[in-house]
């Protein structure tokens, strides 16, 4: 008899249970917004940690989001939710004001990045192999559309890298093996409108795209050279800029691919990494011709302007990767080489660009700098941290 | 008289059979010349620094996977050049500016074996 009320009484102290955890993370001594919250990727034990940046604190640890080695995210546009895209084709839904998994779908095998739609209802995958795009609803992560990189003339597919999303409801990449761009509209996700762009030069091995989405630029590792579409004037087609920039000078060893995230610009100028030498290359945005070049300490992997543009700073290839230097833009030259430790793998600036994140992965460690002082803020401990991504990504093109 | 040798030689076989079992690398990689250290350090280097390539389990990214299955039936003194010098033409760059020869002669046999993941 005991027995039974017992056992009766136990679905609802397990609901009841069940209320309160749920309740204490909504709890209204720790409602808040998510304006100043971020992620940074444990990228070997395949979590990601919950950040915030006004008291430089880890507020979750989010785990089981698989394979993360080269992961990168993108925010829903209520900076509410990551989506953060795994090396394992994982594409995880993160909750990061719960600090909780809300869904993961495994929707490729050898998966690269990824963007959010203009209207914040589509994510859009892009993958090595098999080589091509996928679009998922925001919402539940159903896949609505599937866009095969498929080139030449034996159905042969290429692996897809440079995703943005660009005004008009529209995505924007590029495939590696195939030398081409792809703008494809989707208004209507069943049936995405795709415009090719052939023969934008060998090896496009990342793109960006300007913060007003005008401008498509892929990166060429295979050439010396960047290519540009102008998204205004599709009919333009693309237009080979700095081309032969290495001069025919027999280019160094790359150890790692430099990433073109976000827009290095200052003013008319646009600073990018050189591939196969160690220098940032500057660009006037007016006529896009190479105006200037900055020797620096190895292969630039990231080229990062501060969000007023007044600095950019620079991590580097192995085996240079245990530096940051940092550039003033006025002058064009290095005002600083920091040490923050044994591979340096992303930055990150907070919002208004006072401080900046570095993660450190040998040293298990998120070094943060005063970006006026440029001095050690603090430090914030992370299991082989790598990509470092803020909230106010949300509301900028291309983030 | 020969009571004792056996033993002693028993002794010895048990000894050095202990020795090869507590040993944490294979005896071979001891006579290149590469200690457990720099062991270390370059299987570190495959993982995090080839990984950024070929992926960090070694299983392919912008660089074809590096795992046993997909190695096998290739020549190690093939891998061990393109490891050396690179593949023109390709993101594949010389290595020889960071590695000696030994050092990928050893690299080579530990990716044909396969890099156990806790590693």
């Amino acid at each position: 008899m005991a027995n039974k009320e017992r056992f009766r009484f136990t679905p609802g102290l397990i609901l009841a249970s069940l209320l309160i955890a749920g309740c204490s993370q909504l709890d209204v001594a720790t409602l808040r917004g998510t304006g100043d919250m971020g992620i940074i990727i444990e990228r070997a034990a395949g979590n990601a940690l919950v950040v915030e940046t006004t008291h430089h604190s880890i507020l979750a640890r989010v785990e089981g989001l698989g394979n993360l080695s080269h992961a990168s995210a993108v925010f829903s546009r209520d900076e509410r939710y990551a989506y953060v895209f795994g090396r394992d084709g994982g594409l995880s839904k993160v909750d990061i004001l719960r600090g909780r998994l809300v869904k993961r779908v495994v929707q490729g095998g050898n998966s690269i990045g990824g963007a959010i739609s203009q209207d914040g209802r589509l994510i859009a995958v892009s993958n090595y192999k098999p080589g091509g795009v996928k679009i998922f609803d925001a919402e539940t992560l159903t896949m609505l559309a599937d866009i095969p990189a498929v080139y030449g003339h034996d159905g042969e597919r290429s692996k897809v890298v440079g995703l943005v999303d660009a005004p008009g409801q529209r995505f924007v990449f590029s495939l590696w093996d195939a030398g081409e761009t792809w703008v494809v509209g989707m208004h209507d996700p069943q049936n995405p409108q795709i415009r090719k762009f052939r023969d934008i030069g060998k090896f496009p091995y990342d793109g960006l795209i300007t913060p007003d989405g005008r401008y498509y630029i892929a990166g060429l590792f295979g050439e010396d050279g960047l290519a540009l579409l102008d998204l205004w004037n599709l009919d333009a087609g693309v237009k080979r800029i700095l081309g032969g920039y290495g001069r025919g000078e027999q280019a160094l060893p790359v150890y790692k691919m430099p990433h073109l995230e976000g827009w290095a610009a200052a003013g008319d100028l646009l600073f990018v990494p050189a591939v196969g030498r160690h220098e940032v290359l500057v660009i006037e945005q007016k006529n896009w011709q190479e105006v200037g070049r900055i020797a620096v300490h190895g292969q630039p992997v990231f080229v990062m302007a501060r969000p007023d543009s007044r600095q950019i700073w620079v991590n580097f290839a192995f085996p240079d990767n245990d530096t940051v230097q940092v550039i003033d833009v006025p002058t064009q030259r290095i005002v600083k080489t920091l040490k923050p430790g044994p591979a340096v793998l992303h930055m990150e600036f907070t919002p208004r660009g006072e401080q900046i994140w570095i993660s450190v992965r040998d040293d298990d460690l998120i070094v943060v700098y005063d970006t006026e002082t440029l001095r050690q803020v603090t430090t914030l401990p992370a299991d082989k941290p790598s990509g470092i991504f803020f909230t106010s990504r949300a509301h900028e093109i291309g983030l | 008289m020969q009571a004792v040798f056996f033993v002693v030689t028993l002794f010895l076989a048990l000894l050095l059979a202990l020795l090869l079992a507590l040993s944490p690398t294979p005896l071979h990689a001891q006579e290149k010349g590469i200690s457990p250290s720099r062991q270390g350090e370059l299987i570190h280097l495959l993982k995090q620094d080839c990984g950024s390539c070929h992926g960090l389990t070694l299983a392919g990214g912008l660089g074809p996977p590096l795992l046993p299955a997909e190695l096998s039936g290739k020549p190690p003194e093939w891998l061990r050049d393109v490891i050396l010098d690179g593949i023109p033409n390709t993101a594949m760059p010389p290595w020889r500016p960071i590695l000696n020869e030994d050092e990928v002669t050893w690299l080579v046999k530990r990716m044909l074996q396969g890099i156990p993941h806790g590693q």
